[in-house]
């Protein structure tokens, strides 16, 4: 009977777990989608509850909130002129979104998108004024190579920092923002100034011919391209390819990556150096692309804009170029609110900032909306 | 014989003939258009906050007068670095609030001016301090007050109220109407006082109230009694003069309130005299490339004065005043030298108050200067 009993016992198994099984692929097949979902409405309820805040804003200030919403939509996307403005003001945020996206999907919180930009564009100037003489493609890209290599450099120091000496990237990329702008001011200012320029302290330009041109009947340069180039390939790394999922891996729990073998402090180095390779990028499309030299008017403030864009964008590639283009409109909708409404141009400011913290609530909430099987 | 009575019909042709005339052969600055629009907007644009107590608030004051006049709608922006960024501002005026005249205020906006004006030639670019020269967009005014001459009614009214005849000029970047600016200033001065000296602080910066601050309080350890400060904005300066128990000169704007008790005067420009150029574009009319004038054009002033300046001391200012207006008083005449003992104009020699070529190649200081222009 025993037989029977354990053949049943067995039969009860494994029906049982074949309906397990068909169970668990069922939610399997679900949860992401449902994770998505969950994902999508919290980024968009995020937003919406940050824009009525701003309205909220926007009256105490004495302005009407409908026309102050129809005021940012008319300057982000509602005439040709406005979304390329837009357009322009993505672009970069596209590359300091990874910044702080790759080193996130690994469980670090890197904030240093800002220097990684400014020592990118200091390696691209560096390239572009020294090596003169190349035909045009060749400089551009030793520019390119050149800022990558050194927003890499600069954020690799920080991953290295925290790989063998445990400092919290946190912190040391925020100073590492701070030292990045006094190298670059005191570059400007003395050892690689370009002193025929007398208003302003500014740096040797890169060779004319380096400069890239705008995309064919848009103002818009070609470094938009290149980000949303360099985020699908981010995206289809991160999503298929064995490093990205050890990244993921990693960035869900330390010890069971290690335990699996996984080399967790390489993965640290990489991503901190991918990130800022990224950063970099975005410093060098801006000296190639729009300024051609570099000086104070380099540090805007694109890296921390980032840092937004990665977070509402939840860490995925793909979304950042969504997220990126509404920032993007937001920023260029800033001189129309304060020109229309007498708002301080720091308004834009504000509206970032409520939907920055809308996302942290949201978050608090992650797991709340939609209960996935087997959390 | 022909006819050669004076009929209707040849009265008319005549008269035809000579309008035509004077149509074709009209001055190369006739600019006509056919805008004749009574409605038009005005957009200004700043490189810092308009209440800066300085360069901006001198143009937001002078919006505010060209807002007021006949269909004017006024557009302003704040904070706008002189960067690729202010071509997308102004564009984002003529494109989304539909400006006809910009005034982008900063001095560094000007070669981006340039490489917006050729794209709308509807639209006027009125610059401070742009030096047109032929080649640029003829849609572009570069037009500027000549500093140097309340400079020297400073000058006056400082000479006369130091007590230790020791002066202090705080100029921002090596440029040419910084040096005119101060050479004005001590002229001024020694125009009452032939034993007055003033000390010369370039600091390098437009803006940079620390040093400017520091550089005051060195100044009076020093025992200058009068400051002006060429800043953008002299604020700090003027604040730290009055905790320092001196006088002080204000610049751009009327900073009398800033320093109840050892304000003296100020020199002040008239942005507002733009408005011509706006009526001008509004109506077709006429306008200049480049525009330079003192009191005698009324592109300058002088602010109110101190309730420390007597009587005596006022009339005489305001006597050089209308010195400068008649054009009877010159401010750079000879015998001068300049600080390093060299001879720039001879006994008799004497420059026109509107001789811009050679102001523009003052790269040196006055006798009675102390310090250096910082040109290599």
């Amino acid at each position: 009977m025993t037989n029977r009993s354990e053949a049943d016992d067995v039969g009860r198994h494994s029906l049982s777990s074949a309906h397990g099984a068909s169970r668990m692929a069922l939610v399997t097949m679900l949860a992401p989608s449902a994770r998505g979902f969950e994902a999508l409405i919290l980024s968009l309820g995020a937003l919406v509850v940050a824009l009525v805040l701003f309205g909220i804003f926007a009256a105490m200030t004495g302005a009407d909130p409908i026309a102050v919403y129809r005021t940012l939509w008319l300057g982000a996307f509602g005439t040709r002129f406005s979304i390329e403005n837009t357009l322009t003001l993505a672009a970069p945020l596209m590359l300091t979104a990874l910044c702080t996206l790759i080193p996130a999907r690994l469980g670090l919180l890197v904030i240093g998108g800002e220097g990684a930009l400014v020592v990118g564009g200091l390696g691209a100037v560096l390239a572009g004024a020294l090596l003169t003489g190349l035909p045009w493609p060749v400089g551009t890209l030793a520019c390119f190579i050149s800022g990558a290599a050194a927003g890499a450099l600069w954020i690799g120091f920080a991953g290295a920092l925290k790989h063998w000496r445990g400092v919290n990237e946190t912190i040391s990329t925020l100073l590492l923002n701070y030292i990045a702008i006094a190298v670059l001011m005191h570059l400007v200012s003395g050892p690689i100034r370009d002193f025929a320029v007398t208003l302003k302290a500014q740096s040797w330009s890169i060779s004319q011919s380096y400069m890239i041109s705008n995309i064919p009947g848009w103002s818009v340069h070609w470094g938009l391209v290149i980000g949303i180039g360099v985020c699908i390939v981010m995206f289809l790394i991160l999503r298929y390819t064995v490093l990205g999922f050890s990244i993921d891996v990693a960035g869900g729990n330390v010890r069971a990556a290690e335990m699996a073998g996984l080399p967790v402090g390489r993965l640290v180095l990489l991503a901190s150096c991918l990130g800022g390779a990224a950063a970099g990028l975005a410093g060098a499309i801006e000296v190639v692309a729009v300024h051609g030299a570099v000086s104070e008017s380099l540090v805007v403030g694109f890296g921390y804009t980032g840092i937004l864009v990665a977070f509402v964008a939840r860490q995925n590639p793909l979304a950042v170029i969504v997220v990126a283009l509404v920032l993007g409109g937001i920023s260029a909708s800033g001189g129309l609110l304060q020109r229309r409404f007498d708002m301080p141009d720091a308004a834009t400011v504000v509206l970032q900032g409520l939907i920055f913290l809308c996302v942290l609530a949201g978050n608090a909430l992650s797991g709340r909306i939609v209960r996935t099987g087997g959390n | 014989m022909k006819d050669l009575r004076l009929t209707r019909r040849r009265m008319l042709v005549g008269a035809g003939n000579i309008v035509a005339a004077a149509a074709l052969t009209a001055s190369p600055h006739w600019r006509a258009l056919a805008q004749d629009a009574k409605e038009i907007t005005v957009g200004f644009i700043y490189a810092a906050t308009r209440n800066d107590y300085g360069w901006n608030q001198a143009h937001a004051v002078a919006a505010k007068k060209i807002a007021e006049l006949p269909g004017v709608s006024l557009v302003e922006q704040e904070r706008v670095p002189e960067t690729a960024e202010v071509v997308r501002v102004m564009e984002s005026m003529i494109q989304l609030d539909g400006a006809k005249v910009l005034f982008p205020t900063s001095f560094g906006f000007w070669p981006f001016i340039q490489e917006l004006a050729p794209k709308y030639p509807d639209v006027l670019f009125v610059h401070a301090g742009g030096l047109w020269k032929e080649g640029d967009a003829i849609n572009t005014i570069g037009y500027r007050g000549y500093m140097e001459e309340p400079h020297y009614l400073c000058g006056i009214a400082a000479g006369r109220m130091s007590k230790t005849g020791k002066l202090g000029f705080i100029g921002s970047k090596p440029l040419y109407f910084i040096f005119n600016n101060c050479n004005g200033f001590v002229m001024g001065a020694r125009s009452v006082n032939p034993e007055a000296t003033c000390q010369v602080v370039i600091t390098g910066d437009w803006d940079n109230p620390v040093k400017e601050a520091e550089t005051v309080n060195v100044l009076a350890d020093q025992g200058v009694d009068v400051i002006v400060a060429n800043v953008d904005s002299p604020k700090v300066a003027i604040e730290t003069a009055e905790r320092r128990g001196i006088y002080s000169c204000g610049y751009h704007t009327d900073l009398s309130d800033l320093a109840p008790e050892g304000f003296l005067t100020g020199a002040e420009w008239n942005w507002a005299k733009g408005g011509d150029f706006v009526q001008a574009w509004q109506t077709g009319g006429e306008y200049p490339n480049l525009y330079r004038g003192g009191f005698q054009r009324d592109m300058v002033n002088i602010s109110p004065f101190g309730k420390v300046v007597p009587d005596d001391v006022r009339e005489e200012v305001l006597a050089a005043k209308q010195a400068f207006v008649d054009d009877t008083l010159k401010l750079y005449k000879g015998p001068l030298r300049d600080n390093q003992g060299n001879e720039v104009l001879a006994e008799g020699q004497e420059i026109a108050n509107d001789d811009n070529e050679f102001k523009l190649s003052v790269k040196w200081l006055v006798e009675g200067a102390i310090g250096e222009t910082g040109l290599q």
